[in-house]
């Protein structure tokens, strides 16, 4: 895939990085404020779409990112499972929230013992797998022949 | 307490659907190990659970999380149920779940990238158990789609023309289902503001047959009748089960159907919106209208096919028909008959699948015109076919026979002899079109050489006979399949309403 | 009351592009727009005018909230959604390579 011309790269470099952090900020504070794991996923995902689509990319390089990202979306699924199981396995019922000492204060960022963990596994497998879906959509022909 | 297994018919296909891409990047073999190592266990599960229950046993309730009901409170979690009724259907499902996979060990090697197949198959088994274990409106809505996603995948994955038409046809027809479903639960959640099964059949039970109502129920049919393919909705199945892998056509035709759109739509019309054949009779007619539609359409077309799966496809809406009839007959045989005409068309189906994929690898073709005689280089497959084959059409010593048997039993006990007729004459239809396929393909060679091929890989034939002999077990030793699954379970849809006494009291 | 009629509206219309449009591209644009309309409509269903964010900070507090129930059921099936437009974009996509063509009169190789 070709890359765009320089004014749009320059202003995907300034926005990626903003892009990424504030996806991470959604992702961390998605038990105390609106949004959370989907919602800060999608925006990690943009942010990578955003820098592959103005700089472009060789076949090498898109075939390399596909298999990182469909290894990321597997290990966001399973940190998930897993952590419904872990509830299990304690004795206690899935999905229950283990992590007590994460427990802290209401309104604090370490707070809510399992939830933002979950959110956080969300996080990595809906960015990780809305980029491989761009890839296999959009971006090369690779994913085809394979 | 005891010992509570439920979330694990979720977690560990799910579980291996996710660690089947990772290792298989590591070793290829890894992936085969995770899958069917979790198709044993989803099996083993399955038996644990119903040798758990006993017999007329109160059924399993869980609270994911805890949230069970409090005092004066409605439930606010979400609940799985274990009743005998998903007993039976969880059972079937495993059973032809763990042989698909057992199968595709073999026959996946004709295909490409094998994980995505495992990692698919296993979503999809994610999802039907889902369905069937879940006491959530919603969340069987979710796991419906969690299920149907990957098998619109799954079916377009050879990737050739008619795969992708019939994956593409397919997607939208059952996506316009899922649509219609969603639409419905949204009407359900604006009037009575839960989605817990169980509370739910008390708060609906209040409205009375009201226009609502019926306009609730409607919307839901259509959903689920085009996902369990009845008549006037069927025009994808044809296609998009023969296009599909073996392993994934058997257990499309032999489950997806069964659980997406009957258990679904039975568990909510008898145990949620508390419908009987005495209060709801309009209903219970429209169904034997669409079932004996359903028989008489799947089962004349099934004649006119040359194309081996195509003609099974179209054999699956005519079983599917009879399903919906004893259910439509609406007394105790006849939902007995669907429930265990379920289980036994579940077996047969998935065997034929099986057994038809089996002669597609070794001879390259499923037109019947040009095969004969395989019987002489094929044996095994061929034996376990004409086994499935006699189970299929209900010839006696076999499951089948006793499946329409109570069908028919149950349409002479209400009176419908018109029904027993019709039920009786395409039982023998269904012999005659299967029969054509024994002798094209298998028995009798039409003074043509028998096709020249080598009998399919062992692991294929173990799934094969495996299944055979339990068409026949089921058959023989039909008593204790009876007493312990097929009765209790229909006592639960027959019971209706007090399904919510059992969970919320339980 | 209109809103929920919008809502029919808009189910209809796409339920009209899936059934009569040839474009492959567009049957899927009626899906998205079928798949709008029921979301809406879930979403709907929690609306109470002059309601609150459901936070419940303190004990005793004026309990006008909006039902929280059907925005988070709305938002799995966005997600849904959002998979089943992908995989039907992919397949869409792939159909174009092998038959040439959007056209789905043209698309017929299986009998039906």
């Amino acid at each position: 895939m070709r890359g765009l011309s320089l004014i749009v790269q320059t202003i995907a470099r300034l926005m990626a990085g903003l892009l990424f952090l504030y996806g991470l900020y959604i992702v961390l504070h998605g038990h105390l404020t609106p949004g959370g794991g989907f919602a800060g996923g999608v925006l990690i995902a943009a942010a990578f779409i955003l820098m592959s689509l103005a700089f472009g990319s060789v076949e090498q390089s898109e075939r390399s990112s596909y298999v990182f990202s469909s290894v990321f979306e597997s290990f966001g699924g399973l940190v998930f499972v897993g952590l419904a199981l872990a509830g299990y396995l304690a004795g206690d019922f899935f999905f229950s929230n283990v992590a007590t000492y994460f427990t802290g204060r209401p309104l604090e960022l370490v707070s809510g013992g399992i939830i933002p963990l979950a959110n956080i596994a969300i996080g990595i497998k809906v960015g990780a797998g809305l980029f491989a879906i761009f890839l296999a959509l959009g971006a090369s022909q690779f994913v085809m022949k394979e | 307490m005891r010992f509570n297994f439920l979330p694990l018919f979720v977690a560990v296909p799910l579980m291996g659907a996710f660690l089947t891409p990772l290792l298989s990047k590591l070793w290829q073999g890894l992936a085969d190990i995770v899958a069917n190592a979790a198709g044993v266990f989803l099996l083993g599960l399955s038996v644990f659970g119903l040798v758990s229950l006993g017999t007329g046993a109160s059924p399993l309730v869980y609270w994911a999380g805890g949230w069970g009901p409090r005092a004066g409170l409605p439930p606010l979690g979400i609940a799985m149920v274990y009743d005998p009724l998903t007993a039976l259907v969880v059972l079937a499902t495993n059973i032809v779940g763990f042989c698909a996979l057992f199968y595709s060990l073999r026959y996946m090697n004709g295909y490409t990238a094998k994980w995505k197949f495992y990692t698919l198959f296993l979503l999809i088994l994610a999802g039907l158990n889902g369905l069937v274990v879940s006491g959530d409106l919603f969340n069987m809505f979710v796991f419906l789609e969690i299920s149907s996603v990957a098998s619109y995948g799954l079916v377009a994955f050879g990737t050739e023309h008619e795969e992708l038409e019939a994956a593409f046809k397919y997607m939208v027809l059952g996506e316009i289902g899922g649509m219609s479903i969603l639409f419905g639960i949204a009407l359900i959640y604006a009037r009575a503001s839960t989605l817990n099964l169980a509370d739910l059949s008390g708060q609906i039970a209040a409205w009375g047959h009201n226009p609502f109502f019926w306009f609730v129920i409607a919307t839901l049919l259509v959903g689920f009748a085009i996902k369990m393919a009845m008549v006037p909705f069927h025009s994808w199945l044809p296609d998009a089960h023969p296009a599909a892998p073996a392993p994934v056509s058997a257990l499309l035709s032999g489950i997806f159907i069964k659980v997406a759109g009957v258990y679904s739509l039975c568990r909510l019309m008898f145990n949620v919106f508390g419908l009987t054949r005495e209060n709801a009779a309009p209903f219970f007619n429209l169904l034997l209208g669409f079932g004996v539609l359903s028989i008489v359409v799947g089962g004349l077309l099934a004649f006119a096919q040359r194309d081996y799966k195509r003609l099974l496809a179209y054999s699956s809406i005519s079983q599917v028909g009879y399903i919906l009839i004893g259910l439509g007959i609406g007394n105790f045989w006849g939902i007995a008959g669907a429930l265990f005409h379920l289980l036994a068309h579940a077996l047969s189906k998935g065997l034929l699948f099986l057994a038809a994929g089996s002669v597609e690898s070794q001879t390259g073709t499923r037109d019947m015109g040009k095969l004969s005689g395989l019987e002489r280089s094929m044996p095994a497959t061929s034996w376990s076919h004409l086994f499935g084959t006699l189970s299929l059409a209900g010839v006696p010593p076999f499951a089948g026979f006793f499946s329409k048997l109570f069908i028919v039993l149950g349409a002479i006990q209400s009176r419908m002899f018109w029904l027993a007729i019709v039920a009786v004459i395409f039982s023998v239809v269904t012999l005659g079109y299967l029969t054509k396929v024994v002798n094209m393909v298998f028995f009798v060679q039409q003074g043509k050489e028998p096709t020249r091929a080598r009998e399919a890989p062992a692991t294929m034939v173990v799934a094969m006979v495996l299944l055979a002999l339990l068409t026949v077990a089921i058959g023989i030793g039909f008593r204790p399949v009876l007493d312990y699954l097929v009765w209790p379970a229909a006592q639960v849809l027959l019971n209706g309403l007090s399904y919510a006494r059992m969970v919320l009291g339980g | 009351m209109v809103p929920f009629l919008a809502c029919v509206l808009l189910l209809l219309i796409g339920l009209y592009m899936i059934v009569l449009k040839r474009n492959l591209i567009k049957v899927v644009i009626g899906f998205s727009l079928m798949e709008y309309a029921v979301n809406l409509f879930f979403a709907l269903v929690g609306f109470k005018r002059e309601g609150l964010a459901p936070i419940i900070t303190q004990a005793a507090q004026p309990r006008n909230f909006v039902d929280p129930v059907p925005q988070a059921l709305v938002l799995t099936s966005i997600v849904i959604g959002l998979s089943t437009t992908a995989l039907m974009l992919a397949l869409v996509m792939r159909i174009y390579e092998k038959f040439g063509t959007f056209d789905i009169s043209e698309i017929r190789r299986l009998k039906g």
